[in-house]
């Protein structure tokens, strides 16, 4: 019961977390970070590799191998794809003009 | 400091995995806290980024040598299968195009948790006891991973044009589709009660159909808010799906991304005029099916280039409001060479971004920046609408519903309450069009018949270089 309970904490706090850091963020901003939040969730790839290391027959191997293909292309490619949009956004008064308060 | 109690109580969850492990993901945990910080900020947001993928490479190193992980080669295989895919679709895309591939990536997420859930539920079942919960998220990853899956689909052929942009309603979606949600609902007691793959696997059937009868009444303008809605989807199946596993940073991740993509939708929405419930039923209700595919026929006014140029050119204030349609014609640099022209000629020029313009929010900027516009003469809505009045010319290139009055005077129109850019205040209004057909919202725009309005048909880049060479001959 601990262990549940402890996991609803990390969750609660978790959701806390999640609308508390990207409260102050500016409609330029929407597409790259919506973009980079995606990227995050692609960690279901650690999810994935354990379940396809622990598959006891082929069929459940197979399904393993393209839950890990798929997360994988959520991950790298969402990280790849923000840091091109990003990429656009560094010119030095560019920064300097849109420096957000309390970032 | 809410991260500083999360980052303790994450350390305390994980329980029975070694401790340098549970630190290592704790170590990924506060890397995606801080990477979303970093990213709402445009001072931070690529070492953000950059961060964020790092604690992503840490966790997955760390998962490979603290789980005892089985046919190594093939798994390895697969993720440079996954690599190749991801950075390839990543460095071809078109930065026209990026609103449907974060759709594609957020779609083959949900489509992952949700197989991971499948397989768990295989585990699960083997248990003489499993836990309540844990059944419980589990149908709830392999519901709303395969919602998210179709549903992304559906908002990449839309976007991709695979498919009509438009609402897709037939007599009996709406039954249908409350027919779904109630087959999930009682599939998903049925998991909780008889675990099998069997129950599982109709689930996730069910799951897809819902995605699909989810996503395709949306009209084309709103499908932004559906990508922001499913990735928060995804987040919590990603979430639901570390609690099934026990897996701590799987459940800190897939929170972060689930509040922070539900809190992003809101902001979506609200800048747009429009609440979630009316984006995703509105068409249901028969609202937006006001709407005209056809070109209209009545009589406007159009000019040729060096008409227009001349009234560019001798301008004292002129805005541009640039939309979808001149990123599509790859026109952007070339707006910029005569935006350049004009300020030479000390025409004062800025770009009128509205918040929504491109098609997701902020893709405007992503666009003008690609072409290396300076961000000074970049003007947020709010800053610029009081100036139209002041306005000698708009320019409106390849935009249309951003500028559309009907946003404020039909409650009928599918964008009624959207705030607009008041281009219809300037002196004269210059539209750039290919055609008369309906923006991507499919309604007419009554600014283009108004006798303030010139129109300039043509493919945007045509007539940017037609403009830009006769505006030089002045």
């Amino acid at each position: 019961m601990s262990q549940e309970i402890a996991l609803l904490t990390v969750f609660v706090l978790s959701v806390f977390t999640g609308v508390e850091v990207i409260s102050k963020v500016s409609s330029t901003l929407h597409t790259p970070l919506m973009s980079g939040a995606n990227a995050i969730h692609g960690v279901i790839l650690v999810g994935a590799v354990i379940v396809a290391g622990q598959a006891e027959t082929t069929g459940a191997l197979v399904v393993g191998l393209v839950a890990v293909v798929l997360a994988t292309v959520n991950m790298v490619g969402g990280f790849v794809v923000t840091d091109r949009m990003l990429e656009m956004f560094r010119s030095p008064q560019r920064t300097q003009k849109k420096e957000q308060h309390g970032g | 400091m809410a991260e500083v109690a999360l980052a303790a109580a994450a350390e305390g969850a994980s329980a029975g995995l070694p401790g340098w492990v549970q630190l290592g993901y704790l170590v990924a945990a506060i890397c995606f806290i801080v990477a979303l910080k970093g990213l709402s900020s445009p001072r931070t947001a690529r070492r953000g980024n950059l961060l964020g993928a790092a604690g992503a490479v840490l966790a997955c190193a760390i998962t490979f040598v603290a789980y005892d992980v089985d046919n190594l080669a093939l798994i390895l295989l697969a993720v440079a299968v996954g690599t190749v895919g991801g950075v390839y679709g990543a460095r071809r895309v078109q930065m026209t195009q990026m609103p449907q591939l974060v759709a594609l990536f957020n779609g083959v997420g949900g489509g992952a948790a949700a197989l991971v859930a499948l397989l768990e539920l295989e585990e699960l079942s083997a248990l003489s006891e499993p836990g309540l919960v844990a059944l419980m998220a589990t149908a709830f990853t392999v519901l709303v991973g395969a919602v998210s899956f179709s549903g992304s689909l559906v908002t990449f052929a839309k976007l991709q044009e695979l498919m009509t942009t438009r609402p897709v309603v037939f007599t009996g979606l709406p039954v249908l589709f409350a027919v779904a949600i109630l087959a999930g609902l009682a599939l998903s007691v049925v998991l909780v009660v008889e675990p099998t793959n069997l129950v599982g696997i109709v689930l996730g059937v069910v799951g897809l159909a819902l995605g699909l009868l989810l996503v395709l009444p949306v009209g084309g303008a709103d499908v932004p808010i559906v990508i922001s809605l499913l990735n928060a989807f995804t987040g919590l199946t990603v979430a639901a799906g570390g609690y099934v596993l026990g897996n701590t940073l799987l459940l800190v991740a897939g929170t972060l991304v689930g509040a922070a993509g539900t809190f992003l939708t809101k902001l979506m929405a609200d800048a747009m005029g429009r609440s979630l419930f009316n984006t995703l039923f509105g068409a249901l209700k028969g609202g937006s099916t006001l709407g005209a595919t056809q070109a209209s026929d009545r009589p406007v006014r159009s000019a040729a280039a060096a008409d227009v140029a001349i009234l560019l050119g001798y301008a004292q204030r002129v805005i541009v409001v640039p939309g979808y349609g001149l990123a599509v014609a790859q026109a952007q640099h070339t707006l910029r060479d005569l935006v350049d022209v004009l300020l030479s000629r000390d025409v004062r020029v800025d770009y009128a971004i509205h918040p929504v313009a491109g098609r997701m929010p902020g893709h405007m900027n992503v666009l003008l920046a690609e072409a290396q516009v300076p961000y000074e003469q970049l003007k947020e809505m709010d800053d610029v609408n009081g100036e139209f009045k002041q306005a000698d010319v708009v320019l409106v290139v390849g935009a249309n519903d951003v500028v559309n009055p009907a946003a404020r005077t039909s409650p009928g129109a599918p964008i009624y309450g959207m705030p607009i850019l008041n281009a219809d205040q300037a002196r004269q209004i210059v539209f750039l069009k290919r055609s008369m057909r309906p923006g991507f919202a499919g309604i007419e725009n009554e600014l283009l018949f108004d006798p303030k309005t010139t129109l300039l048909f043509g493919d945007a880049r045509d007539s940017l270089s037609k403009l830009l060479a006769s505006v030089r001959n002045l």
